[in-house]
């Protein structure tokens, strides 16, 4: 009895001591508040549609700037972060940190996560608009360029979005099986994902053994006979695409040497006064390697390397050449092209085993009911508002077209997010009536059948990575299974 | 030997106001509990016992960015002053060792900071004033390839993650560029409501 009795004033003393405590100081969580209180039923509710940065950093501003919106991120597989996931090189781990500013948003009180949500398939984008208040789209770029050119769909002919899907545990990517038996590879496009591309080819399998490359791809390279890249472009050196960090890891990369034409420079170091920064210190840099000597201990090097790689300007493929057999590609018979000056005109047939080509990626239509531009593939939009279609908006990739870094989908995002709250500000966004928001969702994905991986259940995956990994010395070993990645997030 | 005494209580001291190590001595679950303990007469094992909880008060350790506050004397003080994207200068009150990006965040101005001060990116771009610029050490080859990569470089251009204040940048002003291309026609700029 007495037992009793001291249990109850032992619940109550700690009722009342709960109640008249102190406000908890919560460190810097983009400026949200004290505690992020839970949505009331009328507050304003914002759908976004893809998981990557352009979504994340879209929902980072929407939550910070107005202390009533709620915020719901929907992806369509069941992991967030998008290319930083599936396309940051594995040797780049400090790109990647940004996922820790994005898991800070998702854990948000007014921002949730739904993974395993296909928009366009499980939930339309007017099922969308009726349960929320505005959608921003931001589901980035899942196509890529085409050649146009004979032979494109030979084996050994592979777009840079799969291969680097495939080294990077794109579950869609995961049968590539890319034949790595040839001597020399051929990259079409100078970005920087050509470059990744090139670098995770020819570097030492000791460096990406401790990166979270997945293990059949470090397998793979592992047994690999690559060993000369061409990186070929339609332009000159002035044009080169890549930016100087990715140049200068290849220069710098172990075991390699570079093998430029010095005759593609000819006029090129006369104009580097003119040059804008950026555009100058790279255009130094690759003159420096392609046509200064190099002092002792680095020719040394260069003459004991074994790999080589080079840029080959000037060139565009005109045909992918067939093995005898006619099954897979056996060479690459590049047009030389003039530019101002006049470098001589015909053909230039390359030996190869492996074209990658990496000449960009392209948005895909998501919803009949959202406008698409076949032309510029991306929506058509201004300053993010979708055109002609009200409380639709877009960020990112799909909204300027796949170039540029995280940076700058941020600030794109950044742009979107301003304009949709400038929006409700001015009434042009309707936000005074109630919208169900994720509960309506939900249970039109239940009657569907489709169960949403939220983001505690994606900390279970990672956990799982991370545990994987850890025995192999990785930082994570990812899992490349839809089906085996669901498994373990509703355990 | 009273010196080296007194720099330890400082420290310690300093550490408590930081919050590394926690003040169990201030906590009211530790106040709670000694009290049942001994009003109840229960041993010091059974803690806080609630129907169906056993609540357990741990020493955790409380993470806080903030600077060891007004204890520190004044030679340590460096003042900044940051200009945000509407040209609202805040400023703000550092210490020697501080570094610039942290900083901004700790007083929630509108710097980002993706790669966490790595060089792998260029959201914490910001511009120096010409009178400091000069003053601070010249930039790593790697600060400047990211830096290549700013949308609005300028000569003054640093990025904010590599500036470790010093007291010779006393006064240092650092400007956050205009990224954005939709500043509304009128300048009008959402207030937090």
């Amino acid at each position: 009895m007495s037992t009793h009795k001291g249990v109850l004033w032992k619940i109550r003393m700690l009722n009342i001591f709960l109640t008249s405590t102190r406000r908890v100081r919560i460190t810097r969580l983009h400026g949200a508040r004290g505690l992020g209180t839970s949505p009331a039923a009328s507050c304003p509710k914002v759908c976004i549609v893809g998981g990557g940065p352009a979504g994340f950093y879209t929902a980072q501003h929407l939550v910070k700037t107005r202390p009533d919106v709620q915020v719901d991120i929907y992806e369509r597989l069941p992991v967030p972060f998008g290319l930083v996931r599936f396309g940051v090189a594995p040797d780049h781990p400090e790109v990647k940190n940004v996922m820790n500013t994005f898991t800070q948003t998702a854990q948000h009180a007014r921002c949730s996560f739904h993974g395993n949500v296909s928009v366009g398939k499980d939930v339309t984008v007017q099922e969308l608009q009726e349960a929320y208040h505005a959608v921003v789209l931001s589901y980035g770029a899942e196509g890529n360029r085409t050649l146009g050119v004979p032979g494109e769909d030979l084996a050994g002919v592979h777009s840079a979005k799969d291969f680097v899907g495939w080294y990077n545990g794109l579950p869609t990517n995961r049968d590539l099986r890319p034949d790595l038996r040839c001597e020399t590879a051929v990259i079409l496009g100078q970005g920087n994902v050509a470059l990744d591309v090139a670098r995770i080819l020819l570097s030492p399998v000791d460096i990406l053994k401790n990166t979270d490359i997945t293990q059949p791809a470090l397998d793979t390279l592992a047994e690999s006979s690559v060993r000369r890249v061409l990186i070929v472009g339609r332009r000159g050196p002035l044009q080169l695409a890549c930016t100087i960090k990715e140049l200068r890891e290849m220069v710098n990369l172990p075991g390699t040497r570079p093998e430029m034409e010095a005759s593609d420079f000819e006029c090129i170091a006369k104009m580097l006064k003119v040059l804008p920064r950026p555009r100058k210190r790279l255009t130094e840099l690759l003159l420096k390697v392609a046509v200064e000597t190099p002092e002792e201990t680095e020719l040394e090097r260069r003459n004991s390397a074994k790999r080589a790689w080079g840029f080959r300007f000037f060139r565009s493929p005109v045909e992918i050449l067939p093995s005898d057999d006619l099954t897979r590609a056996a060479g690459i018979r590049l047009a030389v092209n003039r530019l101002e000056v006049s470098w001589g005109e015909g053909e230039d047939d390359v030996e190869c085993g492996l074209v990658i080509s990496s000449i960009g990626y392209k948005s895909l239509p998501i919803d009949p009911a959202v406008p698409f531009d076949p032309r510029k593939h991306i929506i058509p939009n201004t300053m993010g508002r979708v055109q002609k279609c009200a409380g639709l908006y877009c960020s990112g990739w799909v909204k300027r077209g796949p170039t540029g870094v995280i940076a700058t989908t941020m600030n794109d995002s950044f742009d979107t997010a301003r304009t949709l709250l400038h929006d409700m500000d001015e009434g042009t966004l309707d936000i005074s009536t109630v919208k169900p928001g994720s509960a309506g969702v939900t249970t039109i994905l239940e009657k569907r059948g489709v169960k949403p991986v939220l983001f505690s259940d994606w900390e279970k995956i990672d956990s799982e990575e991370s545990k994987r990994g850890e025995a192999r010395g990785k930082p994570r070993e990812k899992l490349l299974d839809v089906g085996e990645m669901l498994k373990v997030a509703w355990t | 030997m009273a010196a080296s005494a007194s720099v330890r209580s400082s420290v310690g001291l300093t550490l408590r106001l930081s919050r590394v190590i926690p003040d169990c001595s201030k906590c009211p679950f530790n106040r709670l509990n000694s009290y049942f303990n001994g009003v109840a007469g229960l041993s010091k094992v059974d803690r806080f016992r609630t129907l169906n909880r056993h609540l357990q008060t741990s020493r955790g350790l409380y993470h806080s960015e903030e600077s060891a506050g007004a204890e520190d004397p004044e030679e340590d003080a460096v003042n900044v002053v940051y200009i945000d994207r509407s040209g609202k200068r805040i400023p703000v009150k550092a210490k020697v060792g501080d570094n610039a990006m942290y900083l901004a965040h700790r007083h929630n101005i509108e710097l980002e900071g993706a790669c966490e001060a790595s060089l792998a990116c260029s959201t914490c771009h910001v511009y120096v004033n010409r009178d400091h610029f000069n003053k601070l050490p010249e930039p790593e080859e790697r600060e400047d390839d990211m830096l290549d990569m700013a949308p609005a470089l300028q000569e003054n251009s640093r990025l904010s993650c590599q500036i470790i204040l010093t007291q010779e940048l006393d006064g240092i002003e650092l400007t956050l560029p205009k990224v954005t291309r939709n500043f509304y026609v009128d300048g009008h700029v959402p207030k937090p409501h």
